[in-house]
């Protein structure tokens, strides 16, 4: 029953992946929640008090339709959105997303500065081409930042103006290129500050620009050095006056005359770090087709008071932009993989099966195996396979008679049985391991069922983990959760456990099956149960059924005529196949991706429906 | 599950037909086999080795075959044609007879005390008139070695030896000398050594030296010789070099020897019917039966016949079949030969009235209320290491009432956690890209030392539910809401006495001052409280964070 099932997932899984959406998004909630008031709050404690400290967002927050991002804004051009992890930072300027359904102005509402809105109206008004971004932030002094908000401010109440983006290329001098410009280059100060009867080299060296004006200064041979100089190297002009063409170049391109240099040169000085290229994005703004140099204010939402004045019949408003997100609804998630554990029990008790208590992790050999007829030397009872416990060690009181029964068909046989003719030791049964499937407890319950005065037929079931000290790889764990049912009654058949399997997979969405003989120590026969998988065009095995065998049965104390048959399913790999997921740790366990919790669909029937 | 590696070309030839890939799956499947691999010798030492040590290698196809665990007759070439030849109807049942050699008496092997100490039991039997090939040759190698990985498991349980009959002579003794006592020399190597020399000379050996912990630490390690002297083994490391067989080797001298005697019976059988069709011996004549069953039965290896007796049929099992212990593993070759798949399946009319198990119908109810209460649901691991439980959490593994595993392989695995508290913050800490705040919980079992309760196991498992809160600030009174709510879905009023109330407590896990312990009806059921900065840190979380972990099953 308990045979692992997980042996081609990666392969399976790995042409089922989908892609997810994989948006980040940042909930504004925890402010929102900062200002509850618990009202069993102790005296003393202090109340935490996260208003403040989000206070600048928490305004807005109630009204925005979307996550909030933080917007970083480049020193030039317009603002491209960037996100990152929400780190909490005061000093971020938060601004919601362009895609919300209000496009909202980049700077919010601080940006919406009707002077500047109404002066960049006029100037269009006054022009007619149009105006550029950047000479109107010129000619009036302000930020281009200014007026890239108010283009954009402008841009969402209509057709007013019409901006087309133009990007242009311009040289700028650097901090060190205007110093050079305002001072004269490093080689001309040197120069400057030889004097006709020379200068100590270790002197020059002690001026800012002596190290590299002087390589410089020597490679153009305006100066000598008189290494042989009585007091050390001393500094002598070779020329008697110099141009500092350098400087003549810088200046040229601070006053707008960069044409006049040639490629060469600006890519010389590009490389002297004195000059820099820079990209400038601005926009070229004609009027628009409902152009006018008033505007009214749009409204972005339906207030209360609107609605109690009924002023709202003279307002406009901005549209919205349906093609933004929802805000995520703040609740909580089940895991997936519980979640369908939920189905699997819920379909079970609609069979008509009643869950067995599987809530003991820790096992004693015996019940674990013995019962079942695992003799003692099996690979599965290794060191390699089963978790053994080093305490509590041992198990102690198993039903005397019962364990002689048991010893009795494994050493010497009976019940119609030749055995394993082998020593069974009482001391190999009572090591203590970590269930290595849950048909320990189905042992349990049947041997429970076996000392009822008269047999009942039952159906059990059970979804719970079980322990195998095995490798580990992307589809293997340590633990994993064992699907379980059984049902005992007298004269049941081969074909009964066929046509119980097949109602309880149909109710998965699975109605393709096909068996397959196999081995299992306790099940006489044991059969596969695979799977047509639409998808892979192939057969998947999705369990592993049998009829318990009469050795496992009889020294219970169950009647000769009854027949238990039971299968047995893992809850991981259908899981993995379904949701395409390729390692088992994004599943299960703390290495879980919380992302991918977030965003599993409702289950319905259908739940493993291999399409 | 063992696999077999056969070439496809030799199969088809033993079969005597071909199969195209799907083929011969559909028909694997059928008889319960399953085709897991088709490959190349190139392929593998490709795959496992790089492409440049493979340019040599042969690309005959190989196929890799799944074989089940007790069908040990499955597990060489020999076996599986004559498996599913037989299940095709192309071929009989094959019997199996002990012959008595031509001239002369049965060889002997001598089994004295001494071999109590340390591996007592020993079987032997001679193949006459083999006539070995490459392919054979290596068959019987390989199968040698699968019996030895599988029902031997690796040589401890049964370790078989193969000798060139021709070379030695009996009677055979097999006994028990100390290691100094015991020298020859070994297969393939060319000088003597004695059994200590030996045994370190083997330590490097890749593949031997896993089986020297079988007799390492004994006082005497078995030994086998003929009447001359001369060592045919040392079970189960190592043969003589004098009487290895080859392609040449005509007679063929096999024992096994043991700690079950069962197995070394088993594997001996296995043995020598599996080479016995590479005999001379004619096979005993045919007889046809009608009845049904047993024709399927047949069709299994299990020659049957119907006594006339009412339905009784008379079944003889081969050597072979050492899976067969009971009718029922008949019936189901019986099934098997039918096919599974042509049973009609049926529907039981068992009629039950299904129950669920309380504890867990509270644990769904709960799950999807806390759900809604906007906690998430994690789901971890039942095992982890000391650490985890104890030292992370301030504590002392001794105060933790654990139950320790005696064989982990790594650290994860030490002990069953007692808490569920380290799942989550390791959750935390693997999701801190996660916005905030995290909010998470589970309802799970923890396990727990216990000899009142439980099924006589010292232990037992105790269902809790834990949920954290991680944020800027501790959320304490986020938390405390989350018990609130808890309390009125279990309908427990907020009261001392016949209530619940929380009551401050101390805690190495939680900061001094801001631990409370839950108590229900005079009952201490849990603690919350907001948590330690160390066990934040020893988390590898940077957020201050609050919890509460409390078992549920006082609520049922």
């Amino acid at each position: 029953m308990a045979k692992r099932l997980g042996q081609s997932i990666s392969k399976t899984a790995g042409l089922l992946w989908c892609s997810g959406c994989s948006v980040v998004s940042t909930s504004q909630k925890w402010c929102m929640e900062g200002q509850r008031v618990n009202l069993l709050q102790g005296p003393g404690r202090p109340r935490p008090d996260m208003h403040g400290e989000c206070g600048p967002i928490s305004q807005k927050s109630y009204r925005s339709t979307n996550p909030w991002k933080i917007l970083l804004l480049p020193v030039h051009g317009h603002p491209t959105s960037q996100l990152t992890g929400f780190k909490g930072s005061a000093t971020n300027a938060l601004v919601p997303d362009t895609t919300g359904h209000l496009q909202r102005s980049c700077k919010g509402s601080s940006m919406a500065d009707a002077g500047v809105v109404e002066t960049l109206l006029r100037r269009i008004e006054k022009v007619d081409d149009g105006v550029d971004s950047l000479e109107v932030a010129n000619s009036l002094g302000v930020d281009h930042q200014v007026i890239v908000g108010a283009v954009k401010s402008l841009q969402s109440v209509g057709d007013v103006i019409s901006a087309e983006l133009r990007s242009s290329k311009h040289w700028e001098l650097t901090e060190e290129g205007m110093e050079i410009a305002e001072n004269g280059s490093h080689e001309a100060r040197v120069f400057s500050s030889i004097p006709l009867e020379g200068l100590a080299q270790s002197e020059l060296m002690k001026l800012s620009f002596g190290k590299i004006g002087f390589s410089k200064a020597m490679s153009s041979k305006w100066i000598r050095v008189d290494k042989t100089h009585e007091g050390g190297p001393r500094i002598f002009r070779t020329v008697e006056s110099i141009e500092d063409q350098v400087r003549e170049k810088l200046l040229l391109v601070q006053k707008g005359n960069t044409s006049q240099l040639e490629e060469k040169e600006k890519n010389e000085l590009k490389k002297r770090k004195l000059l820099s290229e820079v990209t400038v994005k601005t926009y070229w703004i004609t009027k628009g087709n409902s152009f006018s140099t008033t505007i009214t204010k749009q409204e972005t939402e339906l207030t209360p008071e609107m609605i109690a004045t009924g002023n709202w019949k003279e307002k406009k408003f901005k549209p919205y932009n349906f093609e933004a997100m929802g805000v995520a609804p703040d609740s909580g998630h089940l895991h997936p993989l519980m979640k369908v554990r939920t189905q699997f029990r819920q379909i079970f008790l609609e069979m008509g099966f009643t869950e067995m208590p599987t809530n003991n992790f820790i096992e004693s050999s015996f019940w674990n195996f013995d019962s079942l007829f695992q003799p003692q030397q099996h690979p599965a009872r290794d060191q390699h396979d089963t978790f053994f416990l080093s305490d509590p060690a041992l198990a102690h009181e198993f039903p005397q008679d019962y364990l002689e029964r048991v010893k009795k068909v494994h050493s010497e046989g009976g019940f119609g049985s030749q055995g394993y003719k082998y020593d069974w030791k009482i001391e190999e049964a009572q090591k203590n391991i970590l269930r290595t499937h849950t048909t320990a407890v189905s042992a349990r319950m049947l041997y429970k069922l076996a000392q009822q005065e008269k047999f009942t037929p039952v159906k059990y079931f059970s979804i719970d983990r079980v322990f195998r000290n095995e490798t580990l790889d992307a589809t293997h764990l340590a633990e994993f959760h064992q699907i379980e049912g059984v049902v005992a009654d007298y004269g049941l058949t081969l074909g009964d456990l066929m046509g119980i399997l097949h109602q309880f997979f149909t109710k998965l969405g699975i109605t393709k099956l096909r068996f397959k003989p196999a081995y299992n120590p306790y099940t006489e026969p044991s059969m596969e149960v695979f799977s047509y998988h639409e998808g892979l065009k192939k057969w998947v095995e999705v369990g592993n059924s049998g009829v318990f065998r009469p050795e496992m049965l009889l020294p219970m104390g169950l009647p000769e005529d009854v027949s238990v048959i039971a299968w047995g399913l893992s809850l991981e790999r259908p899981t993995m196949i379904k949701y395409g997921i390729n390692n088992i740790r994004e599943l299960v366990g703390h290495k879980v991706n919380l992302q991918m919790v977030l965003r599993q669909p409702h289950m319905s029937t259908g739940l493993l429906s291999f399409t | 599950m063992p696999t077999v590696g056969v070439k496809r070309d030799l199969l088809f030839k033993a079969l005597g037909r071909t199969y195209t890939d799907e083929e011969f799956d559909e028909l694997c499947f059928e008889f319960g086999l399953e085709l897991d691999e088709i490959t190349s010798e190139k392929e593998i030492i490709s795959r496992e080795q790089g492409d440049s040590k493979a340019s040599g290698a042969s690309d005959i196809i190989l196929y890799k075959i799944d074989v089940p665990a007790n069908r040990y007759d499955l597990l060489c070439l020999e076996g599986l044609v004559r498996g599913l030849q037989v299940f095709k109807n192309k071929l009989e049942a094959p019997r199996y007879r002990r012959v008595s050699p031509i001239s002369g008496e049965p060889q002997k092997l001598i089994i004295t005390k001494a071999t109590a100490a340390v591996r007592p039991h020993a079987v032997a039997a001679v193949l006459r008139n083999i006539t070995f090939t490459q392919e054979r040759y290596d068959s019987f190698i390989e199968l040698q070695e699968k019996l030895h990985q599988n029902i031997c498991r690796k040589r401890s349980l049964v370790a078989i030896g193969t000798h060139d009959l021709d070379t030695i002579s009996g009677p055979f003794t097999y006994t028990a000398k100390p290691p100094g006592d015991i020298c020859f020399k070994p297969l393939n190597q060319t000088k003597e050594y004695t059994a200590t020399q030996l045994m370190s000379l083997y330590k490097t050996d890749s593949h031997l030296r896993h089986y020297l912990h079988i007799i390492e630490d004994k006082p005497v390690y078995p030994v086998i010789y003929d009447s001359n002297g001369i060592v045919l083994s040392m079970p189960p490391i190592i043969n003589g070099d004098h009487s290895k067989i080859s392609l040449k080797t005509k007679n063929v001298f096999i024992e096994c020897t043991a700690t079950d005697v069962t197995k070394a019976k088993i594997v001996l059988d296995m043995m020598v019917t599996m080479f016995s069709e590479y005999l001379f011996v004619s096979s005993s004549p045919y007889s046809e039966s009608t009845e049904k069953i047993a024709q399927l039965l047949t069709r299994m290896c299990l020659r049957s016949q119907a006594t006339g007796v009412g339905d009784e049929i008379e079944v003889e099992i081969p050597p072979t079949r050492s899976d067969v212990i009971h009718a029922c593993d008949i019936m189901e070759d019986a099934a098997i030969a039918y096919g599974f798949n042509n049973i009609t399946r049926t529907t039981p009319r068992t009629y039950t009235v299904a129950n669920q198990f309380p504890l867990n119908k509270l644990t769904e109810l709960l799950r999807q209320d806390l759900a809604a209460a906007g906690f998430t649901e994690a789901l971890n691991f039942a095992l982890c290491s000391q650490e985890d439980i104890a030292d992370k959490l301030g504590k002392k593994i001794s105060e933790t009432k654990a139950a320790h595993i005696s064989n982990p392989k790594t650290a994860e695995f030490q002990v069953a956690r007692t808490t569920l508290l380290p799942g989550l913050l390791k959750t935390i800490a693997a999701n801190r890209k996660m916005p905030l705040p995290l909010k998470l919980f589970e309802i799970s079992d923890v396990v727990l030392k216990d000899e009142t309760k439980g099924r006589h196991v010292g232990a037992s498992n105790s269902r809790r539910f834990c949920a954290v809160y991680y944020n800027k600030s501790p959320g304490f009174e986020v938390i405390h809401g989350l018990l609130d709510r808890t309390m009125q879905l279990l309908e427990v009023q907020p009261a001392c006495g016949e209530g619940y109330h929380i009551q401050a407590a101390d805690d190495s896990t939680f900061f001094p001052g801001r631990c409370a312990e839950i108590f229900v009806r005079g009952k201490s059921v849990g603690r919350l409280g907001v948590l330690h900065p160390d066990v934040i840190n020893r988390f590898e979380l940077t957020m201050p964070c609050s919890a509460l972990e409390m078992d549920i099953e006082p609520f049922l």
